[in-house]
């Protein structure tokens, strides 16, 4: 496959490879996070930590879209689409995620919600075409990638007179979730969570572009690579934080430099900017409350806004108890960590959505990894 | 006659076409038998009345949901027909004959059942395996999907052949008789809502003159699969939780048609839970492997037959995979639906 195959090739990956290990200094570890969930899957799915020196060890961030979107909002979705009796459409990992008491959507479909998986919003503007007599809702998630998609369907719903179509947003930025993880961390966490440079987001970054890290490294005195979600990518990328640490520099620096800029997409930009504004502060599963850290629809757009046309009752929202997700996105620890991996909680049945998302850490390391791990099930029986 | 072809040029399937009655008569009699006519069909008795060899006798079955009804390479009925072969075939056997039972939706164009039913019939021709007895109901608009088809088939196993899960052995080699993800693929290029082009048709295909060659030339052959819904990587678990055993693959040796490896990347999907309906998995003593690969290549159902992997002990069945990058991994079981309604 054309401009696939060239960023998959074994023999460059072996010589990186060597390279990493000459540059690595022995007498040192390296902690590198890579922040988005694609990045954690490619190390997977590849089997790229094979081919890092003892020293190199990754650290899996919370750049999965699914895993770090609260049981509140998911339990809200549910509310919509069962008691408001919309037609919800959602991405299809969305569908299996649990929500308070396990109740996730595709449960909610199976009782008689409307629920619908749909591959873009396109789907959804056609769905609301299709049924005028009905509320159709879209629910957004996700981050700066899928952010200007959702912009361009509220525009779209606008520009056709679509009065049936509304999106219940829960779009969130990485820039502000980055510096949540360096600057905020959970007390908790502190003395275990260490992080030496990160790999930065490629498909956000083309569209924000490169420079809204550039204050965090700086004030965080973190090395930052933009890294493509290839596994040659990742190497070279790993390569680049390498020779940053050990020249004690903290750039932002651009490997993904065939799709990131410095500016990002500045189109897309607008069009997210048209239409939305930053929340105040925002929930994330894991790392709490983050401020300046979402986005909400603009006012003027609020006959687009699910969370304005409907009202959703106040609920206790509630995690699964020892679920370990929380303390997965931050870092602070394994999959492997939890009590629940690989025991009551597998990709078939999962009790916390990073075991939903092929993004989520747990799920790559269950789907792909788990051969690294010594056997669970018999250190219990020992 | 001609009244009959009339209504099936324009009509459309209606209660009394599963009431019992004279429309019913003349729909078995003017669709049914015309296409799929042989003298035990023939009889037009309720069940089929049959002579059967003696020796060791199979029987599968298998009902057919797909969405959308007519694809590239195929459609429900000839699906329907080698979904059920195969099913047969990977017992070892010689498939001998077919039932078909057909849920059908109030509404449904009778001229798009008409191409249903010939292409049945044409795929149970050509594998040499008559359609002897069948049902038809009919379902209120909006209780179906157009079509259902259940096929079950009965086969019988030759002398000597003895296919079980439970041989498969550490050290046994695992063949595949080509590449992986067509079929599904080819159905998801056609979903309403996620329609691209693309020149990829479904493998659907009857297995049972391949695997009659396979097991002709190596009658030791421990287990054979065909990887169906959820692909190649769950098939492969299937086999390896179930004879407690694990594999080692490799995954620059599992064809995958450039097609099929450019739209998986599209879509992010992996083909090795793609499903297919014209593969089979193959685990057989190493020493077999070169001989058994030569004949399912000189097949035209295995002419891309490759070697991908052994079988290794492990108790607790995982099957692990050297990735063409150079590093290792799972490959787990497909976990929920990746794609549903594709069979």
């Amino acid at each position: 496959m054309k401009y696939i195959d060239e960023f998959r090739d074994p023999g460059l990956a072996r010589k990186l490879a060597e390279s990493i290990a000459a540059e690595a200094a022995p007498d040192r570890h390296y902690y590198l996070m890579e922040f988005c969930g694609g990045h954690t899957h490619a190390i997977f799915r590849y089997g790229v930590q094979d081919l890092m020196p003892e020293n190199v060890s990754f650290v899996h961030g919370p750049g999965c879209p699914v895993c770090v979107l609260p049981v509140r909002r998911l339990d809200d979705a549910v509310e919509l689409a069962e008691r408001h009796g919309v037609i919800l459409c959602t991405y299809g990992d969305m569908m299996r995620v649990p929500g308070t008491k396990q109740r996730s959507l595709i449960r909610a479909k199976a009782d008689g919600a409307d629920v619908r998986m749909v591959y873009s919003t396109v789907d959804a503007l056609k769905v609301a075409r299709e049924n005028p007599e009905r509320e159709v809702v879209f629910f957004a998630i996700g981050f700066e990638t899928t952010t200007p998609p959702t912009a361009v369907a509220i525009l779209q719903a606008e520009a056709e007179g679509l009065t049936n179509f509304s999106v219940f947003c829960n779009h969130v930025l990485t820039p502000a979730a980055i510096g949540h993880v360096l600057g905020s961390p959970d007390p908790r966490d502190l003395e275990k969570v260490r992080i030496d440079g990160f790999l930065g987001p490629s498909h956000v970054s083309a569209v924000i572009g490169s420079k809204p890290y550039e204050a965090g490294a700086e004030l965080y005195r973190k090395p930052v690579v933009i890294a493509g979600f290839e596994p040659l990518d990742v190497m070279q990328s790993v390569l680049m934080l390498i020779r940053q640490i050990n020249e004690g520099r903290y750039e932002v620096e651009n490997q993904y430099t065939r799709v990131v800029t410095r500016e990002g997409n500045r189109k897309a930009q607008a069009l997210v900017d048209k239409v939305m504004e930053r929340r105040d502060a925002f929930e994330w599963r894991g790392l709490g409350t983050v401020p300046d850290s979402a986005l909400k629809i603009r006012d003027c757009y609020a006959a687009f806004d699910a969370e304005k046309r409907f009202e959703v009752s106040e609920k206790a929202s509630r995690e699964v108890k020892s679920c370990e997700c929380p303390a997965i996105l931050r870092g602070a620890k394994k999959p492997t960590d939890c009590k629940l991996f690989g025991t009551v909680c597998t990709p078939e049945n999962p009790m916390g959505s990073c075991m939903v998302s092929s993004e989520g850490a747990c799920a790559a390391y269950w789907s792909y990894g788990r051969f690294r791990e010594p056997d669970k099930s018999k250190e219990a029986a020992a | 006659m001609n009244r009959m072809n009339d209504t099936f040029r324009t009509g459309a399937v209606d209660m009394s076409h599963g009431g019992g009655g004279r429309a019913m008569a003349e729909l078995i009699r003017d669709l049914f038998h015309r296409h799929l006519a042989n003298p035990v069909l023939d009889q037009g008795h309720d069940a089929a009345l049959f002579e059967v060899p003696a020796g060791r006798l199979v029987m599968s079955t298998d009902g057919h949901v797909i969405s959308p009804l007519f694809f590239p390479g195929g459609d429900i009925g000839s699906l329907a027909v080698h979904g059920t072969l195969n099913d047969v075939a990977m017992a070892g056997a010689r498939p001998l004959y077919m039932t078909a039972g057909f849920i059908l939706e109030e509404g449904f164009p009778l001229a798009d059942l008409e191409r249903i039913v010939i292409s049945m019939a044409k795929a149970a021709e050509d594998a040499g395996v008559p359609i002897v007895t069948g049902d038809t109901k009919v379902v209120e608009r909006g209780k179906g999907d157009g079509v259902f088809i259940t096929t079950t088939g009965l086969g019988v196993v030759p002398e000597g052949v003895r296919i079980a899960v439970d041989k498969a052995r550490s050290g046994q080699a695992i063949l595949l008789s080509g590449s992986v993800g067509d079929h599904g693929v080819a159905i998801l290029s056609k979903r309403e809502n996620l329609e691209f082009e693309t020149e990829i048709r479904s493998d659907s295909a009857a297995l049972h003159t391949l695997v009659a060659a396979m097991v002709d030339a190596v009658p030791g052959i421990s287990v054979l699969r065909d990887p169906t819904r959820g692909g190649l990587a769950s098939t492969l678990n299937e086999i390896a939780r179930s004879a407690r055993v694990g594999m080692e693959l490799e995954e620059a040796d599992i064809p995958v048609k450039p097609d099929v490896a450019a739209a998986c990347e599209l879509l992010g999907l992996d083909p090795l839970y793609v499903a297919n309906e014209g593969k089979l998995i193959c685990l057989c003593e190493a020493a077999d492997a070169e001989r058994l690969l030569a004949v399912m290549r000189s097949h035209p159902r295995g002419e891309e037959a490759a070697l991908i992997g052994r079988v290794v002990e492990d108790e607790n069945g995982m099957v692990r995979m050297r990735t063409g990058f150079g590093g290792q991994r799972v490959v787990d079981w497909l976990a929920g639906e990746q794609l549903p309604r594709i069979c």
